[in-house]
This record gives structure tokens, C-alpha cells and sequence, in this order.
């Protein structure tokens, strides 16, 4: 389980994320929703220690262990949360595997060197998001949506409980859409995996997580189910814009379309 | 050659004996420089001459002649010209992969010219010849080096990342102002400091063992380092937020490797002086054949490094025999041109 407890976090003299809690337990899939600028990137990097905290309290409890983020070293924060980031930012040189083999990062020495145990666990993590196939390949050679589920692969390899994702659908189209975050889904609801997800699609979101926060000037301003918070009025408010909220014909989940009555 | 790398593709062959073609091209580089010259040392009297060493024999001419140049003259030159090259290919391979970028490379990002100038500061102080008297350039050589990396950095730098063109152009004004106030030390001053002209133009003409004595612990240190440090290096190639979320303690990885890269350049430079593109051509045509992971990367541009410049050494001294050209000369006739090609690859393929 992941608890972020009143969480500040400015760049110069900015406040970027204002008192922010919430908390992502294993088995569950909490999406981050809210509109551009509002702070979400910052909250994963700020999670992820990669962006310095002003205020406030990162843990994590796992196998009933408790852990304070902020206190431990790049190394072991590593080996509790994985991050996975827009695919935008990959070297392409390298394969897949290699790239995935990186995940194992955190339990090797510093040459990196890797045990038949690592690589056994980055091929699991390459099933998992059905990219096996790909090993050979160059990360170059892939679309957007094969590199994304790359690097899906590399956060699995670091065998972590919780999972941070940085809107990992932007890039891709409605089919790649939909399938990672199906695979997401598998990942938090069979292998009980904690996972932060920020996203921008509010319909994915109601899709797909099983929660659902919504970030407004660095603020939480609501959270709860996808019902819950994807209303006319906070979604209205949120991103200054007239929606309307209808019911899936289909499904048991909300969809959210532009327009006035 | 070049063209199989172009798509990604290479054969298989060259994929599962990296070090054995390496090796092989450094070995055939090292009997190059060791038989020829001035006095052409045909193989068969340099085999004659090791066989004679092993059994302890003593020679007769021209055996005797041969085993005199060898000692005295071909062995240390061939010696000092391989590490210099090794730290260049190595140290070269390191700097593109902290900038991220395929252009860096000692002498282009201005380091070279940097340690060049901690180097005769030092020269023109007039240090007694001593330990701590040859061990002042060096050490000079290593301050400078260290502070042009870090004013080249701050300069090229925009937000998180350095792009191409600034960092070319910051090394290059940098290299060319350092070197501008190089010259000025050496043609005021008399003497010694005149004589270093030839060697800050990548000469090689120090002769016999002590140079290479002497920049052995240098190297030792900072290309043990280097080789060491693959899986730190590839792992920032996903940027600094990536690689520290992997675990990696980014900004001390980072600290490490340009100390350990700057130390090699700098030892390069205080006794070879400032030759320009080893740095930048091998480890590319490395990465082409061979692949981008570092870990391999490293200890091959260290070997190929060496058996180029040893190349580039051979050619400098027949080209116009019986004179020497400089060997940084030899170097920029191959590079420049090659420098250009690979600007044009990273314009329109972005970096790999």
C-alpha cells in the first residue's frame, strides 16, 4: 500500500502540489486525473524521489513492513516502486531485452551484472505485457504503443508492489489504448500490485480505475469511485469547460462528453 | 563498411566476437608501429629478435641494430602511443554517453585543449625534474580538464538537456580560447616551453619509458573506472529521472565517470599532447558494429581506441618520412571529415 500524506512540493518559489494524501492500496488501480499544468507529473516524479519534497510524508507498507520513501536511497526506493514514463524518452539503440533486463537495476551490484533468476524474471515481466516476441528487436524499430509496453515490462522486472504510471496512453492509439490498460488492470487486480495511474482520458479513467482522484492546482479537490467523481459539476469546474455525464450503455461506468445541454 | 550499421542490421559474426576483432586490429596495429619507420624492421627479424630475448642470445647486425631501435625507440613509442589511444577511445565513449550525445568527444567538448593548458601553465612554472616535478602536469592537465567539462556543460546547457549544436559550439570556442592562450605561453617564453609546440599538436616525440611510466597509474585509475561503469552509463541514456527511478544514485554515477574520464584525457594530453577525433570515430564505429550497451562499449573503444591512434601514429611517420608529421594531424584529416558525417546521421536520425 502507498500513502502520500500531506504532500507540498514547489519549484522555486511555485507551489505545485499543495497538502496532497491519498492513498493506492495493493489490488487496485487509482487513476490521477486533471487538467494540464495541475500538477500530476509532479506528483509521480515527486513519489518517485526524482523532485525534491518541500512537506510531507511518502510510505509504503508491504508484506507488513513499513517504510519511509523519503528516508532511503535511490537503490532501495527502487525496489518498492517502479515508474513507467511516456515512451517519448527511450534510447533507441538498444533491445528490448536489454532494456527490460535494466529493470533489474535495483537488485544487482553496480556493474549489473544478472543471474539466470533476473533474466527469468524479465521474460515473466515481456509475457506479461505479450512482448516476448519482441526481445531481438531495437526499441527504435517499435511503434509507440509496443514501446510503452516496453517499458510496462522494465517497472514489472524491478519486482516492486506498487506501480507509478506517467499518462502512459498519450501516445498511443485506441487500440494500444485499451490494451494496456487492460493488462494494467490484470497487473493490480491479479497480482495485487498497488498502481498510480495519471491520466488525461477521463473516459479511460472511468474505465479502468477502480478509483479515481482529480487534481486541481495542486490540490485534490475530490476522490472516490469513477461515479463519484466524474460529475458535470466537478468536472465543469475543474477544467473550465461545459460536459455533460452520461451512463455507459453497456457498462457499469460514466462517460464524459464536451458540450452544453 | 559503415553501411551495414546504416539500418540496424550487422552480421551475426560480428555480434558474438566483439573482442576478438578488436583485439586482432589492435595486434596488427601493434606490429605495424613496432616494424615500421624510419628503419624498416621486417616481421621475421622482430620475431627473430623476441625468440632471442626469450633465450637470452646476443645478436649480430643487423640483428643488433634492430634490438637497439626496438628498446630504445619503437617499444615506448608504441607503448605511449596505444594508451593514449586507449584513454582517448575510452574516455570518448564516456563523454557521449554522460552528454547523451554522439558529437562529444575529448578534444571537440574543449577538454583536451583545457587539459592542454593545465599542462603548460604547469610546463612554464619550471618545476624542478623530479617525481613531483613530472607530476605537476599531469595533475595541472587534470584541473584544467575538469574545469572546462564544467564550464562547457553550464554553457551548452538548456534545462535538462545539451543539446548538439551548443555543446560543439561552447567546446569549440572554449577549446579554441585555451588553446589561443597555449600558444601565447609557448612563443613568449624560451626553451623548453618552445620545444612543446610539436608535442601539444599530438607529437609523440617524448621518447623512452618515463612517460609511460608515468601515465600508467593516471590511466590505470581512470579507465579501470571506466570500464566499470557500462551498466551506470546505460542506464542514464533513459535521462537522469529514469535511471535514478531504476535505482541508480544519478548525480555520484555521474560525478565518478567524469572524474575517471577526465583523468585518462588529461593523462593523454600531458604526454602525447592534443590529438583530436580517436575519441569521437571509434566508439561510433564500435556502436555500429557492435551495438549501443556500454558495458562492451567501453573495454572495446579502450582496445580500439589504441589500434587506431597506433594506425594514425604509423601513417604519420612514413607519410612524409624520413620527418614526422603530428599524429593529431593524421587524426583530423580522417576525423573531420568523418565528424561531418556524423553530424549529418544524428540531424536526421536523432541519437542511437
Amino acid at each position: 500500500m502507498l500513502s502520500v500524506e500531506i504532500l507540498t512540493v514547489s519549484y522555486a518559489t511555485r507551489r505545485v502540489l499543495d497538502h496532497v494524501s491519498l492513498e493506492v492500496n495493493s489490488g487496485e488501480v487509482l487513476a490521477l486525473i486533471g487538467p494540464n499544468g495541475a500538477g500530476k507529473s509532479t506528483l509521480v516524479r515527486a513519489v518517485s524521489g526524482v523532485v525534491p519534497v518541500e512537506s510531507g510524508y511518502i510510505r509504503i507498507e508491504d508484506l507488513s513492513r513499513h517504510y519511509d520513501l523519503l528516508s532511503l536511497s535511490p537503490m532501495q526506493r527502487a525496489r518498492l516502486l517502479a515508474v513507467v514514463p511516456q515512451a517519448a524518452s527511450m534510447p533507441p539503440a538498444f533491445t528490448v531485452w536489454e532494456t527490460v533486463l535494466m529493470g533489474r537495476t535495483p537488485h544487482l551490484n553496480f556493474l549489473g551484472q544478472v543471474s539466470a533468476k533476473d533474466e527469468s524474471i524479465a521474460r515473466l515481466a515481456l509475457q506479461k505485457v505479450d512482448a516476448l516476441d519482441l526481445s531481438e528487436r531495437r526499441v527504435g524499430e517499435l511503434s509507440g504503443g509496443e514501446q510503452q509496453r516496453v517499458l510496462l515490462a522494465r517497472a514489472l522486472a524491478q519486482s516492486t508492489p506498487i506501480l507509478l504510471l506517467d499518462e502512459p496512453t498519450s501516445n498511443l492509439d485506441l487500440h494500444y489504448q485499451v490494451g494496456f490498460m487492460e493488462t494494467v488492470g490484470t497487473l493490480a487486480h491479479h497480482d495485487k500490485l498497488a498502481v498510480l495511474v495519471a491520466l488525461h482520458d477521463l473516459n479511460l479513467a472511468a474505465h479502468y480505475a477502480d478509483r479515481v482522484a482529480l487534481l486541481v492546482g495542486g490540490e485534490i479537490t475530490a476522490a472516490g469511485t469513477p461515479q463519484q467523481v466524474l460529475t458535470p459539476e466537478l468536472i465543469s469546474t475543474a477544467y473550465h469547460l461545459q460536459v455533460q455525464v452520461i451512463q455507459h450503455p453497456f457498462a457499469d461506468v460514466p462517460l464524459v462528453l464536451p458540450g452544453n445541454k | 563498411m559503415m553501411q551495414q550499421g546504416q539500418d540496424g542490421s550487422r552480421p551475426a559474426t560480428m555480434k558474438i566476437h566483439p573482442y576478438l576483432y578488436t583485439l586482432l586490429f589492435l595486434v596488427l596495429a601493434v606490429i605495424l608501429s613496432i616494424a615500421i619507420g624510419s628503419v624498416y624492421i621486417p616481421p621475421l627479424d622482430l620475431g627473430r629478435i623476441l625468440i632471442g630475448w626469450l633465450d637470452r642470445a646476443t645478436f649480430s647486425e643487423p640483428l643488433k641494430t634492430f634490438a637497439f631501435i626496438l628498446t630504445g625507440i619503437r617499444l615506448p613509442r608504441t607503448a605511449l602511443v596505444l594508451l593514449t589511444g586507449a584513454a582517448l577511445g575510452c574516455s570518448g565513449a564516456a563523454y557521449q554517453g554522460l552528454f547523451r550525445n554522439p558529437l562529444a568527444d575529448p578534444y571537440l567538448i574543449g577538454v583536451a585543449s583545457g587539459a592542454g593548458l593545465g599542462a603548460v601553465l604547469a610546463m612554464s612554472i619550471n618545476w624542478p625534474y623530479s617525481f613531483w616535478g613530472l607530476l605537476a602536469a599531469p595533475v595541472a592537465a587534470f584541473i584544467g580538464a575538469l574545469l572546462t567539462v564544467f564550464l562547457v556543460y553550464t554553457l551548452a546547457r538548456v534545462g535538462k538537456t545539451v543539446p548538439t549544436t551548443n555543446l560543439i559550439l561552447a567546446g569549440v570556442a572554449f577549446g579554441s580560447f585555451a588553446t589561443a592562450i597555449t600558444t601565447f605561453l609557448m612563443l613568449r617564453s624560451t626553451g623548453e616551453l618552445h620545444r612543446a609546440i610539436a608535442w601539444l599538436n599530438g607529437g609523440a616525440s617524448q621518447a623512452g619509458w618515463e612517460p609511460v611510466l608515468a601515465m600508467l597509474p593516471f590511466l590505470a585509475m581512470g579507465l579501470g573506472i571506466l570500464v566499470l561503469s557500462g551498466h551506470a552509463l546505460n542506464l542514464m541514456q533513459f535521462g537522469d529521472d529514469q535511471a535514478q527511478q531504476m535505482g541508480l544514485p544519478v548525480t555520484r554515477a555521474r560525478t565518478l565517470i567524469l572524474l575517471a574520464a577526465s583523468l585518462a584525457t588529461a593523462a593523454a594530453v600531458s604526454f602525447s599532447g592534443i590529438i583530436g577525433f580517436i575519441g569521437l570515430i571509434v566508439p561510433h564505429v564500435i556502436r555500429l558494429w557492435f551495438g549501443a550497451d556500454y558495458r562492451r562499449l567501453l573495454p572495446l573503444s579502450l582496445i580500439g581506441g589504441a589500434g587506431a591512434l597506433l594506425l594514425a601514429d604509423v601513417i604519420a611517420r612514413s607519410m612524409i618520412a624520413p620527418q614526422e608529421l603530428p599524429v593529431g594531424i593524421v587524426t583530423a584529416l580522417v576525423g573531420a571529415p568523418f565528424f561531418l558525417w556524423v553530424l549529418r546521421r544524428a540531424k536526421n536520425q536523432g541519437y542511437w
